[in-house]
């Protein structure tokens, strides 16, 4: 097949099947050399930029929220078209009319909409309400099929932050389909493929996938009529770079007026659009600065991106994030690199328009990146605090150089995975509520299989794990059950059409569990082993406290004693949850990743073996607990290399913060120790990891004066926010966090 | 043959001040020098420190090799560790045939044979060059100025890469009078492959008073880092 808007590209199996990675491989150029030809910001972009902070302050001022439109259901076409400035934007399109005021989405949960609103002093409207009476919406749905259990789980908090009453997300749309094919071929397409269903026999997932690819083919009609609102047809292949960007971003925006999932991912597109940038730079139609202006316009669009939260959400996910992350450079499976100019176009963005948490820039980082773009990704740590970094070189092997990363650490095949997002178990509380034979105290539930309450004072390690397996067992079971129902509705009742009919029809699935305290547990196990510990029990004879006499080894320290627990803990619950079968013979993946939740998870939970409070916050993801590290910082790097990314293919976040000192006296020496740690780091076969180059104090005075740092960024797991974002609570424990000094 | 433990202070598994690259930095226990301006005084006695083999450290280091890059590798501080020249001088042996690069970071202050037997297996030297004079070396080190000459001149004489390092304390070496003589120093020496200024601290006054030692420079101003910088400038670059 040919199409006059391919010309100057080489052909191959893309242009007969939808195949962007052979597109990509046919097509891109590699570079490897420094950040040295980049371009700043043209006059317009910054004068743009100047009304988008004026905006983002407006925001601030207004609570966070600048405006609702509490009468209007979002979706693709539910708004006019909406601009910044019209006049002087090169790429378009807003979620709704106006920049900055948020649409309503209660296809999740009426009560989460009707909620969010109320928070930030606003009513949904009547309209709306009597709509969505007669209408059963996901959160409807789960709760229906839940079972006692279930719903007990869910309120003592041993399992939180489940997806059931707000969109799943992590699912992230091929948007660069659009732009690469046009939406006439991918509605023919997915005619083809609803036309040979009835080759196979009409079984429940055969009528599913049929009735999924009808309201598949009629968002793709819908998002062209988005586009049209816009002034554009994007019924045909892109013929441009700006045309490709502007494509492609309208099938992201299709996906977040329709989903207000948790996480709203971008994909992999930079050196996507490279192809374009560079086949108009040979025809003489753009140049380096025009080049870095349409990536600037395309990011500004995506920094304007917000959702309608309740303040119980943003405990969990704090600094109102979206995860548009967007996965920059890893290596190709042929050993050509996938680092291209517009991989350092992006990164570059964090200097022409500021730094910023979103959108969530992530480097797919391999020991044989080219040495230029290593030192460039070090700089903008240094400068930005606004990266993360990930395994390419553990990751390409599992999912080919086509993959992405949905939310912090979850990767999966562009437009050919797709996961069941599934929050977390709160593991340390588990091990609590084993030990009180299956009664939580801090909700004073019983939970869980019924049996005495640990009855010796004295614990003993063999003897609690034995339990704790008993506890693991029935979680396991447990936890699979509920993502199963939460998923089967939120399939029925909010299915996302536009994302995924930027899938492949045959789409292979993974859902995701998570755990969250794992240092915690850790700890309080290792000094179950190898100090003294001894149980504390209220007047009804329930464990409230322990007394720890005498040192223990602990996680962070890169001590096997201790490390091998941790790794051991994940495995088996990874072991136990493959044991129950999932909805749509997902695979079963596990996280170790707590987003802001840490804090929220401590504070439902008692004091634990190790010494931590009741009610005192975690570490985030796989950290070590804060401050416990005594051998500095590559210790406590290796301790978090340990786990096996082969028991957590959901990813293991870490996040790690030293001060500018601590990594060398110049900055030249910092960009290149940066690059010796990362490459240390992932050479230990590391998943993931956040960095921050910067003081405590600048936290503290940023806590203590919010308005003098609006745009102050740091990461905190597996996403950046604007610090000023994060409630005082968590600002706190980020502030607590162990930094990394200088001796 | 008995093995010979090390007495260690501490470990500091990330160091990127001392010596090139990023840097597994062992602190050894003991000095026989007592400086004033010194930041480590809980490393002063020999005391009661715990005691490892050269193999347990050498593993210990090798657990970082990846982070090393082309210029990392294991330092070794203190305290002095020309006072544990034997034990140092294995474990260097050890980490070279790991691959791991060896840098000693010392006062210079002792040459007898079995600390020119450790440099002989050295890759780096930091020397800290306290004063360029004998007065104030007799007067705030407790040492000769000419033992540290001897130590560099032997560094030079074998060709072991040397970074020269000093203290700027306000009011005792942070003339220009004294970077001329550090600049005279370099000149003669061709080993001395750089010269760096650190600005003397006093955050180590909570570890005197907890120690119960008397901080004689607690009085002395810490220098503003624009004076170190224009210092710096002044040195010769190689």
């Amino acid at each position: 097949m040919e199409h006059k808007n391919w010309n100057g590209f080489i052909g191959g199996q893309w242009q007969n099947e939808i195949n962007v990675r052979d597109f990509i491989q046919k097509n891109y150029s590699s570079f490897e050399g420094d950040h040295t030809f980049l371009a700043s910001a043209t006059a317009r972009t910054n004068a743009l930029m100047k009304k988008v902070n004026g905006l983002f302050a407006l925001e601030r001022q207004y609570g966070g929220v600048l405006d609702v439109d509490t009468a209007t259901v979002s979706s693709l076409t539910s708004y006019s078209p909406g601009y910044i400035d019209k006049k002087n934007e090169i790429i378009v399109g807003l979620q709704t009319n106006r920049p900055l005021k948020r649409g309503v989405n209660p296809f999740g949960g009426i009560r989460m909409a009707r909620q969010a609103c109320e928070a930030y002093g606003y009513k949904l409207s009547t309209k709306i309400e009597e709509e969505f009476r007669f209408r059963t919406t996901h959160n409807d749905g789960v709760f229906r099929a839940y079972t006692e259990e279930m719903r007990l789980a869910r309120r003592c908090h041993v399992i939180t932050g489940l997806p059931d009453a707000y969109g799943r997300g992590r699912i992230i749309g091929d948007y660069r389909r659009i732009a690469l094919y046009g939406i006439d071929r991918l509605i023919e397409e997915k005619k083809k493929d609803k036309a040979n269903l009835e080759n196979g026999n009409f079984n429940t997932e055969q009528i599913r996938l049929g009735e999924e690819l009808f309201r598949q083919i009629k968002f793709l009609g819908l998002m062209k009529e988005m586009a049209e609102m816009y002034g554009f047809d994007i019924s045909q292949p892109a013929s441009n770079a700006r045309e490709a960007i502007q494509w492609t971003y309208f099938g992201y925006l299709a996906a977040i007026k329709e989903q207000n999932g948790a996480a709203m991912s971008l994909g992999r597109v930079s050196t996507f659009f490279d192809i374009y940038i560079e086949r108009d730079i040979k025809a003489g139609i753009l140049d380096e600065t025009s080049a870095q202006e349409l990536i600037d316009d395309f990011v500004i669009k995506l920094r304007m991106a917000r959702h309608l939260r309740t303040p119980e959400y943003n405990e969990l996910f704090g600094g109102d994030p979206m995860w548009i992350t967007e996965a920059v450079g890893g290596m190709g499976e042929d050993g050509r690199t996938l680092v291209t100019k517009s991989s350092f176009r992006i990164l570059n963005t964090l200097y022409t328009l500021g730094s910023s948490p979103e959108p969530n820039l992530t480097v797919l980082w391999s020991d044989r990146l080219p040495e230029g773009f290593k030192k460039y990704c070090a700089k903008v740590s240094c400068d930005t605090d606004s990266i993360q970094y990930e395994n390419d070189d553990i990751m390409r092997p599992i999912y080919g150089d086509d993959y992405a990363i949905a939310c912090c650490v979850s990767a999966m095949k562009v437009g050919k995975q797709m996961q069941f997002f599934g929050a977390r178990c709160n593991f340390a509380k588990l091990l609590l509520i084993a030990l009180n034979g299956g009664y939580d105290t801090t909700s004073g539930i019983n939970i869980g299989p019924q049996m005495p309450v640990w009855k010796s004072d004295k614990l003993d390690y063999d003897g609690v794990m034995r339990r704790l397996d008993d506890y693991i067992e029935w979680m396991a079971k447990l936890y699979v059950n509920t993502m199963n129902v939460i998923h089967y509705m939120h399939d029925k009742y909010a299915y996302e059409k536009s994302q995924m009919a930027l899938h492949d029809t045959a789409v292979e699935r993974f859902m995701a569990f998570g755990i969250a305290g794992l240092s915690v547990v850790a700890d309080s196990l290792s000094a179950i082993k190898h100090a003294k510990v001894t149980a504390i029990k209220d007047e009804n004879g329930y464990i409230v406290d322990f007394k720890t006499e005498g040192d223990f080894p602990k996680f962070g320290n890169d001590d096997d004693r201790v490390d091998m627990i941790a790794k051991e803990i994940t495995h088996r619950m990874i072991t136990e949850l493959r044991k129950t079968p999932t909805y749509r013979d997902a695979i079963h993946t596990l996280s170790v990743l707590t987003i802001t939740s840490n804090v929220m998870y401590g504070k439902n939970t008692g004091a634990t073996p190790d010494g931590r409070g009741a009610g005192d916050a975690f570490a985030p993801g796989a950290n070590p607990m804060h401050n416990r590290e005594e051998n500095g910082a590559l210790a406590s790097l290796n301790s978090v290399a340990k786990l096996s990314y082969d028991d957590c293919r959901d990813g293991i976040s870490n996040t790690f913060s030293i001060t500018p000192d601590a990594l060398g006296k110049t900055d030249e020496d910092r960009i290149n120790n940066l690059v010796s740690i990362l490459d240390g780091y992932f050479a230990k076969k590391a998943h993931h990891i956040n960095i921050n180059v910067l003081n405590r104090e600048t936290l503290v005075a940023a806590y203590e004066n919010p308005e003098a740092y609006p745009n102050l960024t740091i990461r905190v797991s597996g996403y950046a926010v604007n610090f000023h974002k994060l409630s005082r609570e968590q600002q706190r424990e980020v502030i607590s966090r162990t930094f990394h000094e200088a001796m | 043959m008995a093995e010979i433990l090390g007495k260690i202070n501490s470990i500091q598994t990330l160091g990127t001040v001392d010596g090139p690259g990023v840097r597994f930095v062992v602190f050894l226990q003991g000095c026989n020098l007592r400086c004033g301006c010194c930041h480590n005084p809980d490393t002063w006695e020999m005391g009661a420190s715990e005691e490892y083999s050269a193999l347990e450290i050498a593993q210990r280091a090798e657990r970082y090799k990846e982070y090393f890059g082309n210029e990392g590798g294991i330092t070794v501080s203190g305290g002095e560790p020309l006072l544990q020249a034997e034990f140092v001088k294995e474990l260097f042996v050890l980490c070279h045939e790991k691959g791991i690069n060896t840098c000693l970071d010392t006062s210079g202050s002792i040459l007898n044979e079995n600390v020119k037997e450790l440099l002989t297996h050295t890759d780096h030297v930091l020397l800290d060059i306290k004063y360029t004079n004998e007065n104030d070396y007799k007067a705030y080190v407790g040492c000769s100025f000419k033992r540290v000459l001897e130590f560099l001149e032997f560094l030079n004489q074998n060709n072991i890469p040397t970074t020269l390092r000093q203290v700027i304390i306000p009011s005792l070496n942070d003339s220009e009078e004294n970077i001329s003589l550090l600049n005279e120093i370099i000149k003669k020496h061709a080993c001395v492959e750089r010269a760096e200024l650190l600005p003397f601290k006093k955050l180590c006054t909570v570890k005197y008073d907890k120690l119960g030692l008397d901080f004689k420079f607690k009085d002395l101003p810490e220098p503003e880092r624009k004076q170190i910088d224009n210092l710096s400038a002044m040195l010769i670059k190689r």
